[in-house]
């Protein structure tokens, strides 16, 4: 980063590091680390040697005609303007090398759509902005978050090597299984890639996409979202890693214990009150990672889109309606639900932040239960 | 250019009677008046939108957020790609519709003149209501050009109403257009002048004229869908109401695929005339041209969902798409090797609308190539919604169209005018664009491949480099077009007086007439021959 930083300013610095560069740069697709992405590699490769052939060709003679052909040298211009049997060659032509080139795309399209006989199945499902993970054959789900921190985006701390390309809770797979992907969305529409694997599928709301991929080697595999989801489109990546079968089961075991240890837990926090500075604390952290990319941190919102919780009359006064809004999300717009993206605890942090933060000095606590007592009433 | 028709104005008062000053532009029926304003209104649209492209290569200079929000950004990407678009390339296209087709075909004027008074000044409303909803609170729209529910419906700013009523009024000025365009040719060909006559320039636009009809009005039922799930509450695109937001897509492209041959087949007319004029050689394979050019237009209703093949559509649907997608190159094809065989034993000399147009063959072929890969499925599924697509799109739309329209431009400004423009001047605008644009574009093929989406607004380190050479390209293009300005205002203002037939190998109805133009032509149509 500091390096190119260094080197925006002169253009003649530029090409020369550039050129110095070259090896760390990446010009070309990845050949990936699937069987499908290498035959997905072999097919950009060919087509793409096919046009330099062709263009090599047709610009050479273009290029040819351009040094001999110019009026300069004093020719005269020849005045034929068709030729039956030309024509038809060079439209016969390239009829054979498309078919030529349609047969092994043919063949890897079929084999990527064949979902069918996988091992493991994750549904993976996309929100404004960020990614959930759920493992259909066991009980774990979770969400994925950018973990790239903000102060690394507005420059005010170096960035690190995998800037924006890094998440709190990866996807985790295991190695030499077919894992197969059910996409779908909870808002608008978000696109999930891995190119190493060569998959990239939209999640579309109220839809069921399908994927599968079956990777040979353990590793931490990067993407992004590919399809523009909005303002935070480019803050929403996709990590993946891939662990021996044995590791994997191990994980999941592991995950699925936790995950139900803090249910268990949850529900002993209800008899619990936690203090002001608790809930302002657990709050301000749970807002920074959720509602701040649309309510903003000063909580202000921004006019037009995302309305304002600073002095909001919700905020200010509806306990119950703010707590619904939180967990249930308002329809038609892009507040999103977080019943289940948050615990209970998080809930009430995060509630009794917005009204005490910013000025919004209502002095009111909102505690687990509370919560817990309105998602009840609203369960049924 | 306005002075250009002010010194005309000059010449042939006498027996022109039209008002004077601002009455004279806002009422004037007259094809040459409204081509004018046509191309002067393209040209101020180019460097608005162009100014949001230097705010977006500004921004991604380098990682990191340095001079926009994220939400602003995503505002500049989609006005960027409305205005160059509908502002820039389509009117441009329509404004040498309007300057040459008549002149070309041997006809007095437009077939229906008020109209086309019309189509025009509706078109200044438009973007003036565009540009406005950028001031709006929470600023203009900002979900791609593309627009796709239902980030463009449940979850867009209040701007979109505004959006929707410009993209309709733009849709209502280019469906007028290519009305005006298509009985003009139907009706007023100067008598001999035979279907298999007319230059390919007026073919590709009736063909062109004939896709706009047809697909505007569907881009105008998509945005009135927009409107209604987002205001009036349809479930067009909302699975929850028993939509589906794919469908969106498909009507869309449905729109948009043809749209981009309305953007290209002008172009390949306007080639067709200059490599002739300056190979001093008669076109090769007119026919063919014109086959070519309608399977072209035929094919693009068939290809629609190669936008979509990460969308999750049956294998067969993926199959035949990608077939006819890949059958495109082959009258495309056609066309490049054509213009070659016409180069081939000419006597060419290079001014510079022949500089253009053959910066135009190479590069615009060279965005047809990466069109062939992006047909390939499989190959999409990595190439789809990265810089390898905007890659791929601008090398067809800004070293194909727009240097399709440059090289009009520099070709007919002498005739528009009557004066010749300055060679050296030219040739320095060509080198630099040409030098400029590759630095731009060329290198998105390459972040693209490597993994960078399109449409974000902050990236990951590896793309650095490249992004940064990319921004110093872009600003450098920008500039150039400058030159271009001032070549204009200075060839509008005098020079060398022009000829009728203006280039030594030029053939056609439109370097019979003086040079410049005068205000009526051909009020007793010619005989062609």
């Amino acid at each position: 980063m500091t390096k190119t930083r260094s080197l925006r300013w002169s253009l003649p610095t530029l090409l020369l590091a550039a050129t110095a560069n070259a090896t760390d740069m990446p010009l070309n697709m990845t050949k990936g680390v699937t069987e499908i992405s290498r035959q997905v590699y072999d097919l950009h490769m060919t087509i793409f040697l096919i046009c330099c052939v062709i263009g090599a060709v047709v610009f050479g003679i273009m290029f040819w005609s351009i040094v001999r052909h110019r009026k300069a040298r004093g020719v005269q211009p020849a005045q034929f303007h068709e030729s039956t049997k030309v024509e038809i060659l060079w439209t016969a032509i390239p009829v054979l090398i498309l078919i030529i080139m349609a047969i092994p795309a043919t063949k890897t399209l079929i084999a990527m759509e064949d979902t069918t006989q996988a091992d493991v199945t994750v549904v993976i499902t996309g929100s404004q902005w960020k990614w959930h993970y759920k493992y259909l054959e066991h009980d774990v789900e979770y969400y994925s978050l950018l973990a790239t921190p903000k102060e690394q985006i507005v420059n005010k701390l170096a960035k690190g090597e995998n800037y924006l390309l890094e998440v709190d809770r990866p996807l985790v797979i295991p190695t030499g299984k077919k894992v197969r992907f059910l996409m779908t969305s909870d808002d608008v529409i978000h696109s999930w890639w891995v190119p190493a694997f060569a998959v990239k599928k939209d999640a579309n709301p109220g839809f069921i996409n399908e994927a599968w991929t079956r990777v040979d080697e353990p590793g931490i595999y990067r993407g992004q979202c590919a399809e523009l989801c909005g303002k935070d489109h480019g803050y929403m990546p996709v990590v993946v890693i891939a662990k021996s079968p044995a590791d994997f089961d191990t994980w999941v075991n592991g995950e699925a214990e936790r995950i139900a240890k803090a249910k268990a837990e949850e529900q002993e926090l209800l008899a619990m009150n936690m203090g002001m500075d608790e809930l302002m604390d657990v709050g301000e952290r749970t807002y920074t990672a959720y509602c701040a990319a649309c309510h903003q941190p000063n909580g202000e919102g921004l006019p037009g889109i995302f309305p304002a919780l600073k002095g909001s009359s919700m905020a200010l006064a509806d306990i119950p309606g703010h707590i619904n809004i939180v967990l249930n999300g308002k329809t038609g717009t892009a507040m999103q639900a977080y019943a289940k993206q948050l615990s209970l605890k998080e809930i009430a942090a995060v509630i009794t932040y917005e009204r005490n933060a910013w000025g919004n000095n209502t002095g009111e606590l909102v505690q687990a239960a509370d919560v817990y007592a309105v998602m009840q009433g609203k369960g049924e | 250019m306005s002075a250009a028709v002010t010194d005309h104005e000059h010449d042939h008062e006498h027996h022109d009677h039209k008002p004077s000053g601002i009455k004279r532009w806002l009422y004037t029926t007259n094809h040459k008046d409204i081509g004018t304003m046509y191309l002067v209104f393209a040209l101020i649209m180019f460097f608005i939108g162009g100014a949001m492209a230097m705010v977006i290569r500004a921004e991604l200079f380098q990682p990191g957020m340095q001079f926009v929000e994220p939400n602003f950004f995503n505002q500049m990407t989609t006005v960027h790609g409305l205005i160059m678009v509908f502002g820039a390339v389509m009117p441009a296209f329509t404004g040498l519709a309007n300057w040459m087709i008549p002149m070309m075909i041997g006809a007095p004027d437009m077939a229906l003149p008020r109209m086309n008074n019309w189509s025009f000044w509706i078109l200044p409303f438009a973007f003036l209501i565009l540009l406005i909803s950028l001031f709006m609170p929470g600023g203009g729209p900002a979900f791609g050009w593309t627009f796709y529910a239902p980030l463009s419906t449940t979850y867009s700013g209040d701007s979109t109403a505004l959006f929707v009523f410009s993209v309709h009024i733009m849709g209502i000025s280019s469906i007028m257009g290519a009305i005006n365009v298509i009985v003009t040719i139907f009706n007023l060909r100067a008598p001999g002048m035979t279907w298999m006559k007319m230059p390919l320039f007026v073919w590709t636009w009736l063909i062109t004229a004939f896709l706009l009809i047809m697909v505007m009005p569907v881009l105008a039922g998509a945005v009135t869908m927009v409107l209604t799930d987002k205001y009036f509450g349809t479930s067009f695109f909302d699975a929850a109401g028993g939509g589906d937001p794919v469908l969106f897509q498909h009507i869309f492209w449905f729109f948009g695929h043809p749209e981009v041959y309305i953007m290209i087949l002008p172009a390949f007319g306007i080639v067709s005339s200059i490599v002739p004029t300056f190979a001093r050689k008669p076109l090769f394979g007119y026919a063919s041209m014109v086959y070519a050019t309608s399977s072209i237009a035929i094919l693009s209703f068939l290809v629609w969902a190669h936008h979509m093949f990460t969308t999750g559509m049956p294998v067969a649907g993926a199959l035949f798409f990608m077939y006819c997608t890949m059958l495109i190159a082959v009258p495309t094809g056609v066309k490049v090797f054509n213009w070659v065989a016409t180069m081939w034993r000419g006597a060419m000399t290079f001014e510079v609308p022949m500089m253009f147009a053959l910066a135009f063959i190479v590069l615009f072929t060279i965005g047809g190539f990466s069109g062939l890969m992006l047909a390939i499925t499989p190959a999409d599924f990595q190439y789809h919604d990265t810089y390898f697509v905007v890659a791929h799109f601008h090398y067809v739309l800004v070293t194909g169209a727009v240097f399709s329209i440059i090289a009009a431009a520099y070709y007919w400004l002498p005739k528009w005018t009557g004066f010749m423009y300055d060679e050296k001047l030219g040739q320095w605008h060509f080198w630099c664009s040409l030098i400029s644009v590759n630095l731009l574009f060329f290198p998105m093929h390459f972040v693209g491949l490597a993994g960078m989406p399109r449409r974000i607004p902050d990236y990951a380190l590896q793309f650095a480099d490249f992004n940064a050479f990319i921004s110093i390209g872009g600003f450098l293009f920008g500039a150039s077009q400058l030159l271009f300005v001032w070549l204009v205002v200075k060839c509008a203002r005098g020079g060398e007086k022009a000829t009728a037939q203006v280039w030594e190998g030029a053939e056609g109805l439109e370097w019979e007439v003086p040079s410049p133009a005068p205000y009526h032509t051909f009020e007793t149509p010619p005989h062609v021959k």
